[in-house]
């Protein structure tokens, strides 16, 4: 489903050359639950950020169900209405209600007709639980449920990956339940997901498999049970002695 | 201040300075003898115009019948041709069975018609209604090359911006006539709005990329993560919510634009401006004129400014 091939972003700026992502490469199958871990600043983000071009990068391929991303050739939106992704800071629009932020790409992009997506977009707002709230404006939402309607607002693409980069990372400790709740069900249901994450709880019960990265570099990569029982490297170890 | 401040004793503060600065100013006109003629200010609003109706051919008054305040009368000509024509009932000057011959007056019509002031302010409206349209779509396209990752598009924008920025309106307006109105043979509006749209451009493509660089990259990241192209992610997530940010300083900026216009009256175009001088050399009423056109501009431009108030109001729903 998706192949990364040694990926390497380089930013420069400012004199320093920093490689944000130095030649990563993992695979994730049909259906997997893959959760990246590591401290911050190591180049999770940026890593999760190419597997759908929103991060150009230097050297290497992304894969999604065989197509090369960075070929000139791909239609990179194409591409990106087939994998989800859901933000740290929801990202949803100000501007639109919660049941237009589920449309608006449904009609622009999938060009599905209004009464359609507005159905698609319902279905999926009870799914994550807040169908009462489609007339709202985000801003009326607690973090909880913008992040909801941000995963509601990513699966009416239908799309066949999702990316998660710290969902709940910004969101109050009372609310990070109901967000990783949606998580796992949707991963029960056999969903492809690639999460970035520093919930360990949630990497040990729905992981099929984690990625550690530090300094740009992927230390390894294994079963939970693998990481959170005997991981191999220091580095990894010194990283789950902090966070668990 | 504390909520329990009194807000009185500084109303009649600002009560006193204002009236004090109405006594200086009326003080210091009396002195130099100046003849207020306010009566002659209504004319250049509307007038009156009459108009004589005159007969078209040789003939005789068949009939003459009244219509509320007009009259009409029926005219045959000697080859039994007829003809109705209406004037005013006051105003009549036949009677039926009065022979009559060609270009004799029947009676008269008035009209109201625009004074000066009216058309002159007509003017001025268009003129910045149609600039400010340009402006906005110059505005626009050069805001978005600002903002471009292209070298050349970017500082063809910004140099751009900075001629028009770093010249007066004036000198450019003077420029669009006699030099590139000369070249490219162009008539006095075009090169008038032309000048005023560039000028306007240049203001609102520094609005609408800071307005645009105001909203957070996370919109633009969100529309393009779900497969939306650049423009469609412009059009409808980032342009809209920017366009709630600028719309105060885009206004503002249209409105002095209305006020800039008036230098287009030095390359002969009628505008408000322009009809006051013209006003004052036939009646001197100097003073006069050019306290009604200030007034004027003012009105617009704070009807102008309390439409935005309210678009403001109105747009705030979804924060
Ligand atoms: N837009 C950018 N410009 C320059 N440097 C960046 C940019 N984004 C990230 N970086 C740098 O890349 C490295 C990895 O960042 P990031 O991927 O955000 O890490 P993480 O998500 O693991 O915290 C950091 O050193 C960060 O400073
Ligand atoms: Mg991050």
């Amino acid at each position: 489903m998706i192949k990364a091939e040694n990926v390497t972003k380089i930013f420069t700026g400012r004199g320093v050359v920093v490689r944000a992502v130095d030649g990563v490469s993992t695979t994730v199958d049909k259906g997997e639950v893959v959760v990246v871990i590591g401290p911050s600043g190591s180049g999770k983000s940026t890593f999760i950020r190419c597997i759908n071009g929103l991060e150009m990068f230097e050297e290497g391929h992304v894969y999604i169900d065989g197509v090369d991303i960075v070929d000139k050739k791909t239609n990179i939106n194409k591409i990106r209405a087939e994998v989800g992704m859901v933000f740290q800071q929801f990202n949803l629009f100000p501007h639109k209600t919660v049941l237009e932020n589920l449309t608006l790409a449904q009609m622009r992009v999938r060009k599905r007709k209004k009464k359609e997506a507005q159905d698609k977009a319902r279905m999926l707002l009870v799914k994550v639980g807040i169908g009462e709230k489609e007339n709202e404006y985000p801003s009326r939402l607690s973090g909880g449920q913008q992040q909801r309607v941000a995963i509601a607002r990513a699966l009416a693409m239908d799309p066949k990956v999702m990316l998660f980069d710290e969902p709940t990372s910004a969101l109050d400790p009372e609310m990070v339940g109901e967000v990783l709740d949606v998580m796992k069900t949707l991963a029960k249901e056999g969903m492809t997901m690639m999460v970035v994450t520093h919930e360990m709880g949630f990497a040990r019960e729905v992981a099929d498999r984690v990625l550690f990265m530090d300094e740009g570099k992927m230390v390894e990569e294994g079963t939970p049970e693998h990481f959170f029982i005997a991981p191999r490297e220091d580095r990894t170890k010194l990283f789950l002695k902090q966070v668990l | 201040m504390t909520a329990t401040d009194k807000v009185w004793p500084w109303k009649l503060l600002l009560a006193g300075i204002l009236i004090l600065l109405a006594a200086g100013i009326w003080g210091s006109v009396s002195r130099i003898d100046y003849e207020w003629r306010w009566y002659r200010v209504p004319q250049y609003f509307l007038y009156k115009a009459e108009d004589a109706i005159k007969t078209p051919f040789d003939g005789v008054v068949k009939e003459v019948s009244a219509s509320g305040r007009d009259a009409v009368v029926t005219l045959a000509s000697l080859d039994g041709e007829q003809q109705k024509v209406t004037v005013d009932g006051e105003t009549i000057k036949v009677d039926a069975g009065d022979d009559l011959f060609e270009g004799d007056t029947i009676g008269f019509v008035y009209e109201w018609n625009m004074g000066p002031l009216l058309t002159g302010l007509w003017t001025t409206l268009w003129i910045s209604a149609v600039s400010s349209v340009f402006g906005l779509i110059i505005g626009l396209i050069a805001g978005l090359m600002k903002i471009s990752k292209n070298y050349t598009v970017r500082t063809l924008a910004a140099i751009y911006v900075e001629v028009i920025r770093g010249t007066p309106l004036l000198v450019q307006i003077f420029i669009a006539y006699f030099f590139i109105g000369t070249v490219f043979n162009l008539d006095r509006n075009v090169a008038g709005i032309g000048a005023l749209a560039l000028f306007a451009g240049a203001y609102v493509a520094e609005i609408i990329r800071s307005g645009i660089q105001s909203i957070a990259k996370g919109q633009m990241e969100a529309a393009r993560s779900l497969g939306m192209s650049l423009p469609q992610a412009m059009m409808d997530i980032i342009l809209p919510q920017a366009f709630k940010r600028i719309l105060p300083p885009l206004s503002g900026q249209f409105i002095s634009l209305i006020k800039d216009s008036s230098l287009v009256s030095v390359i002969a175009i009628t505008d408000l401006t322009k009809s006051g001088r013209e006003i004052i050399t036939s009646t001197f009423a100097t003073f006069e004129i050019w306290l009604v056109v200030a007034a004027m501009y003012l009105i617009v431009t704070s009807v102008l400014s309390q439409f935005v108030f309210y678009l403001e109001r109105r747009y705030r729903v979804s924060d």
